[in-house]
């Protein structure tokens, strides 16, 4: 079918977007390759020098890094369980009839749409916050002491802000998934006297697997580089307690003005995120055909 | 009998479903509310759930103090722009690779999508630092660029997905036809899909409206969208409930209700047709 002619077409009216994404991925990675062997703060123009690997020595031996590194990974997989046990189980239950279903399924899938600056000034002043706060108020109802979430438990906190806001893409793209399961398979099953553990785990589960794939690849993608959420309810704190590795970078290059030194923490981040990626591509190459 | 158990049985799921749907809700319903408290009502302890005098005081506040309308038109034509301009980048790309897939194809959109793998924060200072020279920092241009080249791996994957469910012998026939490469996608490709381009279009919009990494780093006073203006609201001095809640509420509003009713296009859209 594809002439020689609508070769050279095609070859043409796809060059755009390759050139485009090519020049946005070669030109600043380059950029920030060259800036993260240099002595560069913008504090100091006109005092860079060449001094080879010393920006990776000091980002990687800063005790900071390790606290982003733990903090990274402990963000993306809590989120990523709690958003997919929880995607299963809100899944599970919308898929039963009841009264009201389309409009408890629009209210569970909002938080997907609030942006993620509202949604952390909202949680950290309205709901979380130790004296104004709308839980303060219920643990003062019951007779408790108020809990400062941001202060006492900042990384927790931040997982549930996280959590609360694509625990509905997980719901969403989950239930899709499970409406698309062959009932006769599961009244079957349930005939030849299998139990409802039985139903879901042999059944519910492998058929939910390509999607929880597909949940796993967007969130990290959007995950590793949660960013306002911090920046709005702990700038990273209290010490290093909320940073992840996105925070740290930013906070080196755009508040210390260490462009040599963020630079090497990009490049990191770019590499972490790639053996990620390697693992990701791989699973979703076995299970998407496209 | 089986008749009384079955509707107990959707008594219970009602019941439990409502709950945890308003639970998940609450936190945006809780937002409206305060929106329409005056100050005092809003941190009142204990808090006034329906029971209060309702203002629209902090609405009109919001807007004549801070200039909400140019961030909300930031907003707009920061996620719009972006949106247009990769449409109009993706569309012939995504032609190409719906209708007449080479041997690397499969490669190339692989690789796409891993360009959304690159974390923003590898790439920020040196766009930063272009930005800066060519004076782009703080301006609208500059964020719809850099929104555009974010999400074109998105939109080009999404219309190749909605794209290849047209079959290829229409735009076939029109080609036998005499109809040129330009033609056949503007008069015979464009008119099937606009299902799928209107579901990309609306999909963008959301995803660019509540970008917050670029918006946050590369804006200042006059190109901030509302992800931007909102976060302003975090210093202390800013710290007032309910104009808070207002300027969230009407942030969030509008891309709230799209959201609603692209929801069935966001589950084909967002995982490129790899879930029905």
């Amino acid at each position: 079918m594809a002439t020689a002619h609508s070769r050279a077409a095609a070859r043409l009216t796809m060059s755009p977007a390759v050139v485009l994404l090519l020049g946005w991925m070669l030109i600043p990675l380059a950029m920030t390759l060259y800036f993260s062997f240099l002595r560069y703060n913008l504090l100091m123009p006109g005092t860079e020098e060449f001094i080879g690997t010393l920006n990776y020595q000091y980002f990687l031996t800063d005790p900071a890094f390790f606290a982003a590194l733990g903090n990274t990974l402990a963000l993306v997989g809590g989120v990523l369980v709690l958003t997919i046990a929880g995607g299963i189980g809100l899944a599970l239950l919308l898929d039963q009839p009841f009264w009201g279903r389309g409009i408890v399924r629009l209210l569970v899938i909002a938080p997907f749409f609030v942006m993620p600056t509202v949604s952390a000034l909202v949680w950290k002043n309205m709901l979380m916050n130790p004296v104004n706060g709308l839980f303060a108020a219920i643990a003062k109802g019951l007779g408790l002491q108020p809990f400062d979430f941001l202060a006492e438990a900042p990384l927790s906190s931040i997982i549930l802000i996280v959590t609360w806001q694509w625990l509905p893409f997980a719901t969403l793209i989950l239930l899709t998934a499970l409406q698309s399961l062959d009932r006769e398979r599961l009244e079957a099953a349930e005939m030849d006297g299998a139990g409802a553990l039985d139903r879901f785990v042999h059944i519910i589960l492998p058929h939910l697997a390509r999607a929880m794939t597909v949940v796993t690849l967007i969130q990290t993608i959007f995950l590793l580089s949660v960013f306002a959420e911090i920046l709005v309810t702990t700038n990273g704190g209290p010490g290093t307690a909320t940073t992840n590795i996105t925070y740290l970078v930013y906070a080196q290059s755009l508040l210390q003005f260490d462009v040599g030194g963020g630079s090497a923490g990009g490049i990191v981040a770019v590499i972490l995120a790639n053996i990620v990626a390697v693992f990701l591509m791989r699973m979703i190459g076995r299970n998407l055909d496209i | 009998m089986a008749r009384a158990a079955t509707n107990r049985r959707m008594l219970v799921v009602t019941l439990l479903a409502w709950t945890i749907g308003i639970v998940i809700f609450f936190p945006i319903l809780w937002t409206a509310l305060t929106s329409f408290k005056t100050e005092a009502e809003a941190v009142a302890t204990p808090p006034t759930f329906l029971a209060f005098d309702w203002t629209l005081e902090n609405y009109t506040e919001v807007q004549q103090r801070s200039d909400y309308f140019l961030h909300f038109w930031n907003s707009v034509v920061i996620s719009v722009g972006s949106t247009l301009l990769g449409l109009l980048v993706a569309v012939p790309a995504a032609w190409s690779m719906a209708f007449v897939p080479g041997k690397r194809t499969r490669d190339v959109l692989m690789w796409m999508l891993s360009t959304k793998m690159l974390p923003p924060v590898g790439v920020l200072i040196p766009i930063y630092l272009l930005f800066r020279d060519f004076g782009l920092l703080d301006s609208r241009i500059g964020l719809v660029i850099v929104l555009t080249l974010i999400n074109l791996p998105i939109i080009v994957w999404m219309l190749f997905t909605y794209f290849r469910e047209i079959p290829g012998e229409i735009l076939e026939a029109a080609r036998m036809d005499g109809a040129g490469l330009r033609d056949e996608i503007l008069f015979v490709l464009l008119p099937m899909a606009v299902p799928g381009i209107a579901s990309t279009l609306l999909l963008n919009i959301i995803l660019a409206w509540n970008e917050a990494f670029w918006t946050l780093n590369l804006s200042a006073s006059q190109s901030a969208p509302l992800t931007a203006f909102i976060a302003s609201y975090s210093s202390p001095e800013g710290l007032f409930y309910a104009k808070l809640s207002a300027a969230s509420t009407m942030a969030v509003a509008p891309i709230l209700v799209l959201g609603w009713f692209s929801q069935k296009q966001l589950v084909r859209g967002l995982t490129f047709g790899a879930v029905k």
